[in-house]
């Protein structure tokens, strides 16, 4: 029998779904995540259903008092929702875009992740905000557009440089179900970065509740001859481009990250015991980059295994453009990682 | 309202707001034929508002819009062919592609920049007012936001900036009942979002942003309090948005279609026809005229954009930093 597949979306949805008839205390809070203001008495419900709609549905089976839309305050509802999981309650909130993480920065940098530490380790915060982020690639140079430099961000290294917190970002469907179910089940501030490019796209995924270990990153396709390590969306272009460097007589190993935060060190470095030679791959600016920092990993901890310098493959250090001619030349792609790759391997 | 208007303003403000509707319906066909992938937030049903206020506003003047933003954009002079050469992404856009649909601004227009984070505006008008207070210009500056925006902490904090410091700041806030999906009872404490100025000690105006002559006065008279140096007003415009939140969004999972017909038969448009040529202030003729070449002002503008090319790679690195 063919294996049910999700999308990302139903994925997640199916993930908040099981855990919040598992566990009473889970409630979610964020901007429209019912949309109309749950307000079922007037018939209006799941008018939106999530910016995105993956929220949908939830509040009929959950009510209003636990799937709550909340007024355009991120500093308050995110303060309130840490502070909920200090005292009893298990909140999952909602950042619409990635971008909009400076409005509530203080309350996840200062609060959430300080407050275990700070209160002598006798308070558990757990708390998870989940966010999107990325390009929207439109596939056409002439069309118009994506989503412009306010709303495409990958700002998962801001909060990956701040202890105390857990930053996850899954790369498809069925790591997403498993990670928002660990995420969620964490008794740590817990930040998932969503693709928004890899919301339709569906695979296999189970039906029954199952977590995948966060910190853990996770092989996608073994190669001897080069490691290529993917964040999100940027491990499909990982594992298109090791498809392409295989008819080219490459073995490509690709690693998808999943946690940023903890960094699975000894996944990175084993592989790269075995391949001696390291690309990573980020949509994200390169400074103080999550790609910057395992090439720092690999300098310091691995340096005896490299035998060709560590490459990054990452957005430049510039703002996304809009037009969509500029967003594609702008984003990694598969061919720039075949690029790097071959000059690695010294074949040019 | 028993404001009188001359015939060149009324024609002007007429001009502009057949212009927005315009650019906004056009937008949306080119994106529903297909020909066009952008991420927009049409204007439609709110022209009197931008219109209204920038009637009063010179080139001393600034104004700090949202994502929402191509009506304030074009009643502040914009180019409707860089307008839209912007949303096809090409190089001579009016941020040269950069920005899209969400970011049309001109600051050789006044304009601080489109904001799409809620809120932002509010401050950097802010901040223009204080160069005016201290620069001596005579310039007011104007941010506008919507109904969603009252709830965010970086109003609270600008507009209690404004009063303490007696900028020259408007505050329009553009009531259109909806951020999102979510109606704006439910999202805010007040009942009437006018109220939030009396927390700052700041007057609160309301015109009816569904009547260009409405706004037309009462923004007048407060931008003329804030030249003469009595600090921050607070306008509240209810008005309604005929159309989704972006382009695409299904309004009828959110409103009720009697709604809509209600604010539909209050259109700014349709009102100022009936009155002024009821008044015999302008000829139906007049009017015409300015519909057919807010029409032919788009034809041209999709095809300046359409032939226009997209930005070059070297743009990306372009301007991150002043030399
Ligand atoms: C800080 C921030 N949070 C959330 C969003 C997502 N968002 C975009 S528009 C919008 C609704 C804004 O409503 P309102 O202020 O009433 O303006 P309108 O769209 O009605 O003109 C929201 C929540 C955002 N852009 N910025
Ligand atoms: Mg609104």
């Amino acid at each position: 029998m063919a294996q049910r597949r999700l999308t990302y979306i139903q994925a997640v949805n199916e993930a908040l779904r099981q855990e919040m008839r598992r566990d009473p205390s889970i409630i979610l809070m964020g901007e429209d995540i019912a949309g109309g203001a749950g307000r079922e008495e007037q018939g209006i419900v799941d008018a939106w259903g999530g910016p995105f709609g993956v929220t949908k549905g939830l509040i009929q089976e959950f009510g209003a008092e636990r799937v709550r839309d909340t007024p355009i305050s991120e500093m308050g509802f995110i303060g309130a929702a840490v502070g909920a999981a200090m005292t009893g309650l298990r909140p999952v909130v909602e950042l619409i875009f990635s971008d909009f993480l400076g409005v509530a920065l203080d309350q996840i940098m200062n609060q959430a992740a300080k407050m275990r530490y700070l209160l002598a380790g006798e308070v558990k915060v757990p708390l998870v905000i989940r966010t999107t982020f990325g390009a929207s690639l439109t596939g056409s140079q002439y069309l118009g557009g994506g989503t412009g430099p306010q709303h495409s961000q990958a700002l998962y290294a801001p909060l990956v440089h701040i202890p105390g917190l857990k930053c996850i970002a899954p790369s498809n469907a069925y790591h997403a179900k498993g990670l928002y179910a660990a995420a969620i089940r964490d008794d740590n501030p817990v930040v998932i970065f969503d693709h928004k490019l890899l919301y339709p796209q569906h695979v296999p995924v189970p039906e029954e509740a199952y977590t995948l270990p966060i910190g853990r990153a996770e092989v996608r396709r073994e190669g001897r001859d080069v490691t290529l390590v993917g964040i999100s969306r940027m491990v499909d272009v990982c594992l298109e481009a090791a498809s392409a460097l295989a008819q080219e007589g490459i073995q490509a190993e690709v690693i998808d990250l999943l946690s940023l935060s903890p960094l699975d060190e000894e996944a990175v470095l084993g592989s790269l015991a075995r391949t001696k030679r390291l690309v990573i791959v980020d949509e994200s600016y390169p400074r103080c980059s999550v790609a910057g920092d395992i090439a720092a990993l690999a300098a310091d901890k691995g340096f005896d295994f490299l035998d060709a310098p560590v490459k990054t493959v990452t957005s430049p250090h510039a703002h996304i453009p809009y037009s969509s001619a500029l967003e594609e030349l702008y984003l990694p792609n598969a061919a720039r990682v075949v690029a790097v790759v071959k000059e690695v391997m010294g074949k040019e | 309202m028993g404001v009188t208007v001359d015939k060149a303003t009324l024609l002007r403000l007429y001009e502009k707001m057949v212009l927005i509707r315009a650019f906004e319906e056009r937008f949306r066909q080119e994106m529903e034929a297909g020909r066009l992938v952008a991420y927009g937030h049409l204007y439609s049903g709110q022209e009197a508002v931008a219109v209204g206020v920038c009637a009063h506003l010179g080139p001393q003047d600034y104004t700090a819009i949202t994502y929402r933003g191509h009506g304030v954009a074009i009643a502040r002079g914009l180019d409707t062919k860089a307008m839209m050469a912007e949303i096809y992404g090409r190089a001579t856009g009016t941020n040269r592609g950069r920005g899209g649909s969400m970011h049309i601004a001109d600051f050789r227009h006044g304009i601080l920049g489109a904001n799409v984070v809620v809120g932002a505006t509010i401050p950097l008008a802010a901040g223009a007012a204080l160069s005016a207070q201290l620069l001596k210009t005579g310039g007011v500056a104007v941010a506008f936001f919507g109904d969603g925006a009252v709830n965010q902490g970086v109003f609270h904090e600008g507009l209690n900036l404004a009063a303490v410091w007696k900028l020259p700041l408007l505050l329009v806030c553009e009531n259109n009942l909806y951020a999102q999906s979510t109606p704006v009872d439910y999202a805010t404490s007040v009942e009437r979002l006018v109220d939030r100025a009396a927390a700052y000690s700041m007057p609160g105006l309301v015109a009816d942003g569904q009547d260009v002559f409405s706004v037309y006065q009462v923004a007048g008279e407060a931008i003329s309090r804030l030249r003469a140096g009595e600090g921050p007003i607070f306008l509240e415009c209810p008005t309604y948005r005929f159309s989704g939140h972006y382009v695409g969004d299904n309004t009828l999972r959110y409103r009720s279609r009697e709604e809509e017909a209600y604010h539909r038969e209050r259109d700014c448009l349709r009102r100022f026809r009936e009155r002024v040529v009821a008044d015999g202030s302008l000829l139906s003729q007049e009017l015409e005229a300015l519909d057919g070449r807010g029409q032919a002002l788009l034809d041209e503008a999709v095809r300046f954009a359409e032939g226009s090319p997209p930005p070059p790679p070297e743009e990306i690195a372009r301007d991150l930093y002043a030399s």
